[in-house]
């Protein structure tokens, strides 16, 4: 069983687990957009850095694909890494400023400015929804095609691929097919939202009600739409 | 053709292609590789074979086509044996006069020697040559010896005879051991040594193990190991059977672009004439190892030559990199374990054995052994593959060999290490070429492009060029070097255009910073080497663009307008007639004016302008 030092505390753990598993395991929050436990590691994403330390050299690497080994350093969350982190959120805000789990993040990491131009992409290529189709739901039926800059997620050579059920996995993976709290076209780049405001949900009770995560019915409707979503929930008409 | 049993019927061959070669019999050698072939080496073959026919010399000369001897500016070369007559830039209708100095006590044909632009005279032999002078050619001496079609020619130079020794005269063992001592270290790009890989790899349990030759060269601009292949294949196939015997791999892969078609071919007869005399094949040379080469043709991607796309190719996958760990040598190709090495590094293994790892390790410096092919290229006058030891320096490189800058401009920088190398500032034009030295500098080893760029090169440009060129070819995989890329060329194009801010140079250190340190394979891990090494060394000419608007070296079109003087124009009109957007107007013998708002800026009139009056600003 490999033995292995995250943040000074030593870990045991079975053959086969990764640093990323390894990490949670002792509590220590990673953050990941391309892992799902269930899903083969694919290393896209790269949120998920931790720094090695091997001899007198260090280095990042992505804790979802790295073998938990013998001897191994990890530091989760050293200067490198939350530098290299907050730059990486910066540029995946500016990629998909529309994603609620994106500015979540950004938020949570710190990110205060974005000096990138957004570009409101509708994919990050983190290849989860390839993999739930294929891994999950046995299908196969999107892959990647292209490469670069123009690489996309579709199906082989045609738009309707003939094993396709249809089945909505891969939206439901998804973590860019959502919209954040003011809705694709808000006013700012970067959210922080739930920072900043008290949950709308404020304005109908005298305390948060939203127990959702995400909050499906703010980040379509906005407080203002919440009549229309949220008809069934409308507060109670007062006593006369 | 026989096939050798042993190593007693190796040595009797070979000791046959020598005997029934008479040293003294005059040999034309034309260089037949890729770049002499594009200068017309064809038509000069065709006409010295008419020539020795007409002369009644079929027998009596030999004539042969050879893979390339590095001084491709100079195209088609030639060498004369026995003297070692050195022809340049040969053309057919010179085919009779070299025929006739072959026959006629050989006073050679003094207008084809090399001319000396610095002395102006004429220098006979190769090795006089400055551009040969200074290099030491270990991998590519007998590039302009031997037919690289005729397995005969290589055992006449030796070849071979390293696998006799490690097969008959030493253990697996002891054949990593003397690539460990000789310092190897990997030609592909990263320089890892290469006995320490393979000792990873002889460590793993699993079977079968593979053996990969990397020959996907994809830099813009390079083609040592397409030369190598074109003109010594079996120099990579020798190393690869000895790595085969030291790594007990009974198949092996050599991965060839297919924009290499030379290569393929020449590779390809290589490999039939290999395996028609055993030493490919089952119990190569008696000895019960049994190792066969197959060879796979790549599209054509950069990412390709990443040893984890590149093997993900070979399996019929996309090439996209995979995470390392775990390593090639551990899982590589069908999952098995796999040592993965460039086309020269294989091709140092039979010279390792041959010479002993003793000698390989005394050229060099401390960290870096043997000897390193670069392209030199750019604004250099003598373009063309060399060979040079490790630790030489960069002025050495480029006045002794490389014969200084065309048109007695200043060296500005010199890129090393293909298209994510770092530029070198010609204030540190005496460091020597080695691993860490120009790690340390910024840049890197990689495979061994050199371009050298002058004052009239624009440094943001040129960051701007190569970032293009990255974001073109990366896979796209992951994030930060897909986007990071293209950020970062949008940057700099804007910069380029007079639309950047100072903040934006930060911004550009801090993408480059982030891409380099979170990318999953080289080439992002090495894609923001050009920007930030310009960052660093050329800060000045960043900041002419962002604050001043300007161009200091007068590239960047949107930043540069031409003009006429006035009092310089003679009113001849030479440019009126190249401009083809119309943009200069004036009349004949009275001065002209250029017309901003036409004028594209393409610099045709600058050309022609015999009194110099258009003025660039
Ligand atoms: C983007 C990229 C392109 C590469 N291209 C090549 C190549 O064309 N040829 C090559 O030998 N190695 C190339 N490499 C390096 C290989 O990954 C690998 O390190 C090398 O083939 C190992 O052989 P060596 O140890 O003999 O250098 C490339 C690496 C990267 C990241
Ligand atoms: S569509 Fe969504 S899940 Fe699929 S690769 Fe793109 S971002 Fe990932
Ligand atoms: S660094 Fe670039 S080339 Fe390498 S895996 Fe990532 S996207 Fe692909
Ligand atoms: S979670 Fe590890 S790279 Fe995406």
């Amino acid at each position: 069983m490999p033995k292995l030092t995250i943040n000074g505390i030593e870990v045991e753990v079975e053959r086969g687990t990764t640093v990323l598993e390894a990490a949670r395991f002792l509590g220590l929050p990673i953050p990941t957009l391309c892992h799902d436990d269930g899903l083969t590691p694919y290393g896209a994403c790269r949120l998920c850095l931790v720094e090695v330390t091997n001899g007198p050299r260090s280095k990042l690497q992505a804790a979802c694909t790295l073998p938990a080994d013998d001897g191994l350093v990890v530091q989760t969350h050293s200067a490198r890494v939350e530098r290299a982190r907050q730059l990486l959120l910066e540029l995946y805000v500016a990629t998909t400023p529309q994603s609620k789990t994106i500015q979540d993040l950004a938020s949570r990491y710190g990110v205060t400015r974005v000096r990138l131009t957004p570009e409101f992409e509708d994919c990050i290529q983190c290849g989860k929804c390839v993999r739930i189709c294929r891994e999950q739901m046995m299908a196969g039926a999107i892959g990647f095609a292209y490469r670069g800059n123009r690489r996309k997620v579709m199906a082989p050579f045609r738009p309707q691929s003939d094993i396709c059920r249809q089945c909505g996995a891969c939206m439901y993976i998804c973590p860019v097919c959502e919209l954040r709290c003011h809705g694709a076209e808000a006013e700012t780049t970067l959210c922080s939202g739930c920072l900043n405001f008290a949950p709308a949900c404020l304005d109908y009770h005298d305390h948060a009600m939203c127990f959702l995560d995400p909050c499906v019915a703010c980040e379509l409707a906005g407080p203002l739409r919440q009549d229309l979503v949220w008809p069934a929930v409308k507060p109670p008409e007062s006593p006369k | 053709m026989p096939r050798l049993q042993s190593l007693e019927d190796l040595e009797a061959r070979r000791a046959a292609c020598v005997g029934a070669r008479d040293p003294a019999k005059p040999c034309l050698a034309l260089c037949a590789g890729s770049g002499c072939t594009a200068s017309g080496a064809p038509e000069v073959l065709a006409a010295l074979r008419e020539s020795l026919e007409r002369a009644g010399l079929e027998g009596a000369v030999e004539l042969k086509s050879t893979g390339c001897h590095g001084f491709c500016e100079k195209g088609p070369v030639m060498l004369t044996w026995p003297e070692g007559t050195f022809y340049n830039q040969v053309a057919a209708r010179d085919a009779k006069e070299i025929v006739a100095s072959v026959s006629n006590g050989r006073r050679p044909v003094e207008r084809l020697l090399y001319r000396d632009p610095t002395s102006g005279e004429r220098v006979q032999r190769e090795e006089d040559v400055p551009f040969y002078r200074f290099q030491q050619r270990v991998l590519f001496g007998n590039n302009g010896r031997i037919d690289p079609k005729n397995i005969d020619d290589y055992l006449g130079v030796g070849g071979y005879a390293a696998l006799g020794k490690a097969l008959t005269g030493s253990t697996p063992e002891q054949v990593v051991d003397w690539v460990k001592r000789a310092g190897l270290r990997g030609r592909g790009g990263a320089g890892f040594p290469t006995g320490k890989k393979w000792e990873v790899m002889r460590a793993q349990p699993a079977t079968p193990k593979y053996l990969i030759c990397n020959a996907d060269e994809g830099d813009p601009g390079a083609f040592m190991d397409r030369s190598l292949l074109e003109g010594n294949p079996h120099s990579v196939i020798e190393g690869m059977i000895i790595g085969a015997f030291a790594l007990g791999a009974r198949e092996g892969y050599i991965y060839v672009r297919a924009e290499y078609p030379l290569a393929v071919e020449h590779f390809r007869v290589a490999l039939a004439q290999a395996e028609e005399c055993g030493l490919l094949g089952e119990s190569i040379l008696g000895s019960g190892l049994d190792f066969r080469i197959r060879l796979v043709q790549g599209a054509g991607a950069f990412v390709c030559g990443e040893e984890t796309a590149l093997i993900a190719s070979i399996e019929g996958h996309v090439g996209e990199p995979l995470p390392r760990p775990p390593f090639p040598a551990q899982k590589g190709l069908w999952g098995k374990p796999t040592v993965i090495n460039n086309v020269k590094t294989w091709a140092s293994v039979p010279v390792i054995v041959n010479r002993g790892p003793e000698w390989y390790a005394a050229i060099g410096t401390t960290g870096s052994k043997g000897t390193m092919v670069f392209s030199l290229v750019g604004k250099i006058n003598n373009t063309g593959l060399v060979e040079v030891p490790m630790g030489i320096t960069l002025r050495e490189m480029i006045y002794k060999i490389g014969g200084g800058i065309p048109n007695g401009r200043a060296l500005k920088a010199v890129q090393i290490g293909g298209p994510s190398g770092g530029c070198i500032p010609a204030s540190l034009i005496d460091l020597p070429i080695d691993y860490e030295a120009l790690t340390e500098a910024g840049s890197m080893m990689g495979s061994g492009g050199m371009v050298v760029m002058d004052e009239t090169n624009c440094m943001v440009d040129v960051a701007r060029y190569f970032m293009e060129f990255l974001e073109e070819e990366s896979c796209g995989k992951c994030f930060p070097c897909r986007k990071g890329t293209q950020r970062m060329r949008e940057i700099l194009t804007r910069i380029s255009q007079g639309q950047g801010a100072e903040d934006d140079l930060k911004l550009l250190e801090d993408l480059g910073w982030m891409v380099r340190e979170t990318s999953l394979c080289g080439l992002g891990q090495t894609a923001p080497n050009p920007v930030l090494t310009t960052l660093r060394y050329f800060r000045d000419e960043y900041l002419a663009h962002v604050r001043e608007r300007r161009c200091p070296a007068k590239v960047c079109k949107q930043l540069i307008t031409y003009s006429i003087e006035p009092t310089l124009c003679d009113g001849c009109h030479a440019c009126v007639h190249v401009c083809t957007t119309e943009a200069i107007l004036g009349e004949k013998k009275a001065a002209h004016t250029i017309d901003a708002a036409k004028c594209i800026k393409c610099g045709a009139c600058l050309e022609v302008c015999q009194p110099k009056a258009v003025l660039v600003t």
